[in-house]
């Protein structure tokens, strides 16, 4: 995880954004300033969303995890947009449904079987009602930047992460 | 017993079917089955159509199979997580 960038640049606060399609586009827009991702990662995110949308309801706010296949991809890393007003994504798997997401976490993965540490503790976040509603609502990205950061520093510290082996 | 074959399928095979791959393998541990446990892209499950037990899927399923298929969301949000596994453990015990 060495390699895995996550700043306070990539989280975009009181994001504004009238659909999907925009929201993609402006935090793919970020990570590719940042140098994360290639310009070929836009488009790609974009189509793949329209393909298999990834809108998930939780147990409290609705999140997004968009993301597209490794050869867009620079670096390992991901965005965070909390939007100001929740914009509605299909729900991954039912399509024909949408969630009105408020949380947006946009995956930059850049190998195959690698990152499963990666999304489990990312789930794990998902599944978390405070530490999800504390990003959806905290205005420092400072503090958004240590408490993922902490919560994904168990990768590197703890070893193994078991599944659904709940730490909280 | 053969081994049955379980397809673990998302959009781009890379992402959420990885930690579905991986609840679905701790779930084998847990009740020591023997499963041949494919990881793969949802544009490839026709390939497998002939060999498959059942599918286990993040994507959207247009077609209908001769095998069970089960969404599994429920892996990704937490939510449902035990009916999740009780349809696939059942699915795999028939």
């Amino acid at each position: 995880m060495n390699d895995f960038y996550f700043e306070e640049a990539n989280i975009l606060l009181n994001l504004e954004a009238e659909n999907d399609k925009d929201v993609l586009v402006q935090m793919g827009r970020n990570l590719q300033e940042l140098g994360l991702v290639r310009e070929s990662f836009i488009d790609a995110i974009v189509a793949r969303e329209e393909e298999f949308s990834t809108g998930l309801p939780t147990s409290t706010i609705s999140v997004a995890i968009p993301h597209t296949d490794i050869e867009h991809v620079k670096q390992k890393s991901i965005g965070i947009g909390v939007l100001k007003n929740e914009v509605a994504f299909g729900v991954m798997g039912d399509p024909e449904e949408t969630t009105p997401v408020k949380v947006v976490f946009m995956l930059a993965m850049d190998e195959t079987h690698s990152q499963l540490y990666l999304l489990q503790r990312l789930m794990s976040i998902f599944q978390h009602n405070t530490m999800l509603t504390t990003i959806a609502q905290e205005q420092d990205k400072a503090k958004i930047v240590r408490l993922v950061k902490s919560e994904l520093d168990v990768i590197n510290e703890g070893g193994e992460v078991t599944w659904q082996k709940n730490k909280y | 017993m053969a081994k049955k074959q379980v397809l673990v399928a998302c959009g781009a095979g890379i992402a959420t079917s990885t930690i579905v791959n991986n609840a679905i393998e701790e779930m084998a541990k847990e009740h020591q089955l023997d499963l041949d446990i494919k990881q793969i892209k949802i544009a490839e499950v026709n390939s497998y159509a002939e060999t498959a037990d059942l599918l286990v899927t993040t994507a959207t399923i247009q077609k209908d199979y001769d095998f069970p298929v089960i969404t599994a969301r429920s892996f990704l949000t937490g939510i449902g997580v035990e009916d999740t596994k009780k349809q696939i453990l059942d699915a795999l015990l028939r």
